[in-house]
């Protein structure tokens, strides 16, 4: 009746949580490499932000000539320029109207500049690299193990969420995207996320009840785990905006913030930088969130006589779903733009993660045999 | 909506103005300019203050439909409505776990009450929440329809025409050449229609436009999402529901009667049940056979035919947990299966008073399961009418010598048959309905064995228990499987996932597609060359709009060449001069209604900031 394949192979297993205990130790590593980073990067005393607030806009980027014979020109909201340098290129000048701050610089990430802070900010990353690579062997080792998609329960959920959060941050890296400043709240939560695994939510590897057994597992689940990954770099973005954003204003009204505050400021990307990049991310992942939630509602169609009940964790995907849209939308409604939106997409994040933990532990859906 | 887009006709005057001063302010002009330049890129609403009407009823009637259909208003309904979702995740529903919502009000006896005056019990049905998801669907209708309209009519406008200053849009490049002004406009018009931009030539400029599809997408998002509603307020208005046990052999057509139990929608009538039945003709459960999780199953198949209509040809399939059986509107799920011992119970005269199978019900993973016979026409020794009851266990693995009657697995490897009889008034013929899996032993006596204990027996298949006194017999022949089926009956489910398709689509094409419009502007210079100026402009900041109009430039040079490289460009110098008139600010506080919202970072096609 049963066919052998499909037995969880306990051998597998057993190496699939040494694998995971390993990435853990590893990403302890980086997480103190990012911290030296952090506090070598404070020997710089670097305040662009405050000497951008108040410079002459004439001094400020002025275009390059052009090698190509045109230069293209790039405006600000101040009015001041700034360059799009584009090798080879006709050189543009872009103007634009970011709001009385005007674009200002951003900083020059966690090691400020010092080159000891930088050195063990790429230490950092190489163990994360490192880290990454451990953990991700650890998912599709458990996945071989039980010879289907590892993400059937909530110990495996999470270990496959860390996993997409740092592949995520590494695929930024790669795309040469300034992403470094992320690194370690990033790892911070990938600890957090790892050690809630396997000490709380840990289950042994085993097979699934029928109603798991189907590809919309493959496509429903992985999805709403890379959805949640990116939404949490968003999330991310996000919060430091909120801090970024308050120095700024602070600064703004001519006052004069802490030394530590100013120091760790200084060195994150602007404000508007950062809720540029919030915003991109949850408008990119709204689209497959909502992708997500099509699939669920496919397959609850097909498993469960229905295609939406109310059951619990729908309740929480529509209420996650409705947050970003309302995020969206404010982001096009005038008086909404800014800390406003900002502090609608931690509340959706908030819901996202809510679907997830509150969910699964509290209440008591068609969605619980997901097994804490 | 706001109307300020369309005063592009003003323009009109500019090159006659070229030179002499105001009547307007240069910048004035500049940033109304700007505004013009902007106008039309988006259907959004306008924002508008909230000033109270002075003009009777119609007015305020005005006033609070466009207060319901402005962005503003939408967006607190869709926040009130995700937070109205959230009581019925935490408070049991009567539509998810009736069972549940009775337990809650017994052991709440002061807040069922207020619950229930609140609908707490029935949040996704409520008047409360119906009310903010009507007025939500009609603030989508009441802000789609004009915009729908608003859209239509920039689709048949031309782009507007190039603004006097280029070098005050969002991204501009300039550079001088040989060529003639009218050659490098026809070379530029040629370039920008063979990148399916819009064009037209005015003024000695090119105005271009490319990028509709984002509005197109918006729009196609907000309809797809009303069809959802739509399909999903029909789904549930003639839904029906309803349940069936059938034994392996046995049949169902699909009428009202042959149901168990059935609920349906309010609009439903039972002429809207699609025609067809199904025949149950085996059933096959797999378990895991050792490790872990012994028992656990892992696959069950039903084994049905079907036929549509009545009287249609019979055909085979499987349905399965995932794989419900389609037929028209219908849907056919597999939702349990147990066991159903077949016997056969001879009266006291020796006839046949009861043949065939009786399913019993799971009680647990292992199939342990609990069912009663029930014989109505009965007779006994004597000849006098009596009934027969038999309430018990079957146990698909029994474990002898172990002293429990649970069973090992779920796979019938050593079946037996737990039963006690009874004899005397079963109460099936009038009064309340009864349980068909529960005997109601109220009127009836235990038969008792020699020693006057229970007449009890444990049974294998063949095995007979003889009933005292001649009383008669029941005989355990075997054993079949039974499946219970959900047969569901939804209409627009077609409509429901179109909908969510279409609106995924739109919804990227909102969200990833760029509206943008591009000027090329050739005169000649008073050093006798051609000075070309191009910028861009989008409806909201973007990255990659430099980048276009750099590449664009670069595809110029071919019917453009540069001549020399400008020291920087021209212009910068004066934009440096009048560095605080931002236009983009002037707008924001001097128009509220400017439906431009030049200022929105809505691109995020790449997936990190700069
Ligand atoms: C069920 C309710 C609604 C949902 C779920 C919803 C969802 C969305 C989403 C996800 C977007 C994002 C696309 C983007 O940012 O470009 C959007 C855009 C938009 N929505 Fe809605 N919407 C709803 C109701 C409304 C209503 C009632 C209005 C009219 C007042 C409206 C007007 C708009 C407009 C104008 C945009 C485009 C914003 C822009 O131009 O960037 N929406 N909507």
């Amino acid at each position: 009746m049963t066919f052998l394949a499909a037995e969880p192979n306990e051998q597998i297993a057993q190496i699939s949580n040494y694998l995971i205990y390993s990435a853990m130790a590893v990403y302890t590593l980086a997480f103190f490499a990012y911290i030296a980073e952090w506090t070598f990067g404070s020997r710089s005393k670097v305040a662009r932000t405050a000497a951008a607030l108040t410079a002459d806009d004439k001094a400020k980027d002025a275009p390059v000539p052009a090698q190509a014979g045109v230069a293209v020109q790039v405006k600000d909201g101040s009015g001041g320029t700034a360059v799009l340098e584009k090798p080879a290129a006709p050189k543009v000048v872009t103007r634009s109207a970011a709001g009385k701050r005007g674009d200002l610089p951003d900083g020059p990430g966690a090691a400020g500049g010092d080159q000891q802070g930088d050195m063990y900010g790429r230490i950092a990353i190489s163990l994360t690299v490192l880290a990454f690579a451990l953990h991700a062997a650890g998912v599709l080792t458990r996945s071989l193990s039980v010879q289907r998609a590892p993400w059937a329960n909530m110990y495996e959920f999470s270990t496959a969420f860390s996993m997409v959060i740092v592949a995520g941050y590494l695929g930024f890296l790669i795309a040469k995207k300034n992403v470094r400043w992320i690194g370690l709240p990033l790892v911070t939560t990938v600890l957090l996320d790892l050690g809630l695994a396997v000490t709380v939510l840990y289950t042994d590897s085993s097979q699934l009840v029928p109603a798991l057994h189907s590809y919309w597992l493959w496509i429903h689940v992985s999805l709403a785990i890379i959805c949640g990954a990116l939404f949490y770099l968003g999330f991310v973005g996000s919060v430091l905006y909120l801090f970024r954003d308050s120095y700024e204003t602070h600064l703004m009204n001519g006052r004069t913030p802490g030394k530590v505050r100013t120091s760790i400021m200084e060195r994150l990307p602007s404000a508007s930088s950062l809720d540029k990049f919030a915003y991109r991310i949850n408008a990119a992942v709204f689209p497959f969130w909502t992708f997500t939630i099509v699939a669920g509602a496919i397959w609850a169609g097909d498993a469960w006589g229905r295609y939406w009940g109310w059951d619990p964790k729908e309740v929480w995907s529509f209420i996650t779903w409705v947050a970003f849209a309302a995020y969206l939308h404010a982001r096009a409604t005038a008086g909404w733009k800014g800390r406003k939106a900002a502090y609608l997409a931690l509340f959706a994040f908030a819901c996202f993660l809510f679907n997830y933990y509150g969910v699964n532990i509290l209440f008591n859906g068609k969605h619980s045999y997901a097994g804490v | 909506m706001s109307t300020t887009g369309s005063d592009v006709g003003t323009g009109e005057t500019d090159t006659a103005r070229e030179g002499q001063e105001p009547p307007e302010s240069r910048e004035s002009r500049d940033s109304r300019e700007t505004r013009e330049a902007t106008s039309q890129l988006s259907t959004a609403p306008a924002e508008e203050r909230l000033n109270v009407p002075s003009l009777g009823v119609l007015g305020w009637l005005r006033w609070f439909w466009r207060q319901l259909t402005s962005m503003r208003v939408a967006l607190i309904l869709l926040f009130l409505l995700s937070l109205g979702a959230i009581p019925g995740s935490v408070i049991p529903q009567t539509s998810v776990d009736a069972v549940k919502v009775d337990r809650f009000r017994e052991q709440h006896e002061t807040l069922a009450p207020i619950y229930d005056k609140l609908q707490l019990f029935d949040v996704y049905t409520s008047v409360w929440f119906s009310a903010i998801y009507i007025l939500l669907f009609i603030s989508l209708v009441g802000c789609i329809v004009p915009r729908t309209w608003q859209f239509v009519g920039q689709l048949r406008a031309r782009p507007p025409r190039a603004p006097r200053r280029l070098d005050r849009m969002p991204a501009y490049t300039t550079w001088r050449t040989r060529a003639e002004p009218e050659k490098v406009l026809e070379a530029a018009r040629g370039l920008l229609d063979g990148k399916r931009f819009r064009t037209q030539v005015k003024d000695g400029a090119v105005s271009s436009e490319k990028g509709y599809l984002r509005e197109a997408g918006n729009l196609l998002f907000h309809i797809a999402l009303i069809v959802m509603l739509l399909a999903f307020a029909a789904g549930q208005l003639w839904k029906s529901d309803g349940g069936k046990l059938i034994v392996q052999g046995d049949g169902f057509s699909n009428t009202l009667t042959q149901y168990d139990d059935f609920k349906s929608g309010s609009l439903f009538t039972p002429d809207d049940l699609d025609s067809f039945g199904f025949r149950l003709k085996d059933f096959d459960a797999d378990y895991e056979e050792d490790g872990p999780n012994k028992g656990t199953a892992t696959d069950f198949s039903a084994y049905v035919s079907y036929w549509k209509g009545s009287g249609g040809k019979e055909k085979d399939t499987t349905i399965k947990v995932n794989e419900p059986l389609h037929v028209g509107n219908t849907k056919v799920f597999l939702i349990a299966h147990a066991y159903a011992p077949v016997v056969t119970v001879k009266d006291g005269k020796g006839n046949v008073a009861y043949k065939g199978p009786v399913p019993f019900l799971q009680q647990d993973a292992n199939l342990t399961s609990s069912g009663v016979v029930k014989v109505t026409d009965y007779v006994d020794a004597k000849g006098r009418k009596d009934q027969l009851g038999f309430q018990g266990f079957f146990v698909p693995d029994f474990a002898p010598g172990t002293g429990t009657m649970f069973s090992r697995s779920p796979n019938p490897n050593n079946p037996s048959l737990f039963l006690t009889a009874y004899h005397g008034n079963l109460g099936v013929d009038g009064g309340p309905a009864q349980n068909v899996y529960q005997l109601n032993t109220e009127n009836m006596k235990k038969f008792k064995g020699k020693d006057g204990s229970p007449f009890a027996k444990r049974l294998e298949p063949g095995n007979t228990m003889t009933l005292p006194n001649g009383a008669g017999s029941l005989k355990f022949d075997g054993i079949k499987q039974w499946a219970n089926f959900q047969i569901v009956h939804q209409v627009g489910n077609g409509w429901a996932l179109g909908g969510a398709l279409t609106a995924i689509v739109g919804l990227a094409g909102s969200l990833f597609i760029q509206r943008r419009r591009v000027w090329v502007r050739a005169v000649t210079g008073s050093d006798g060359r051609t000075v070309v100026e191009m910028a861009g402009l989008g409806r909201s900041e973007s990255a990659h709009l430099p980048g276009e109009i750099g590449s664009l430039a670069l595809a110029m040079q071919e019917a453009a060449p540069a001549e020399t490289a400008p020291e920087r460009p021209a212009p910068t110098d004066e934009t440096a001069t009048d560095a605080d008139e931002a236009p983009a600010e002037d707008s924001a506080t001097d128009h509220p209604d400017d439906p431009a919202e030049p200022a929105d970072p809505a691109e995020p096609a790449e997936g990190a900031g700069t």
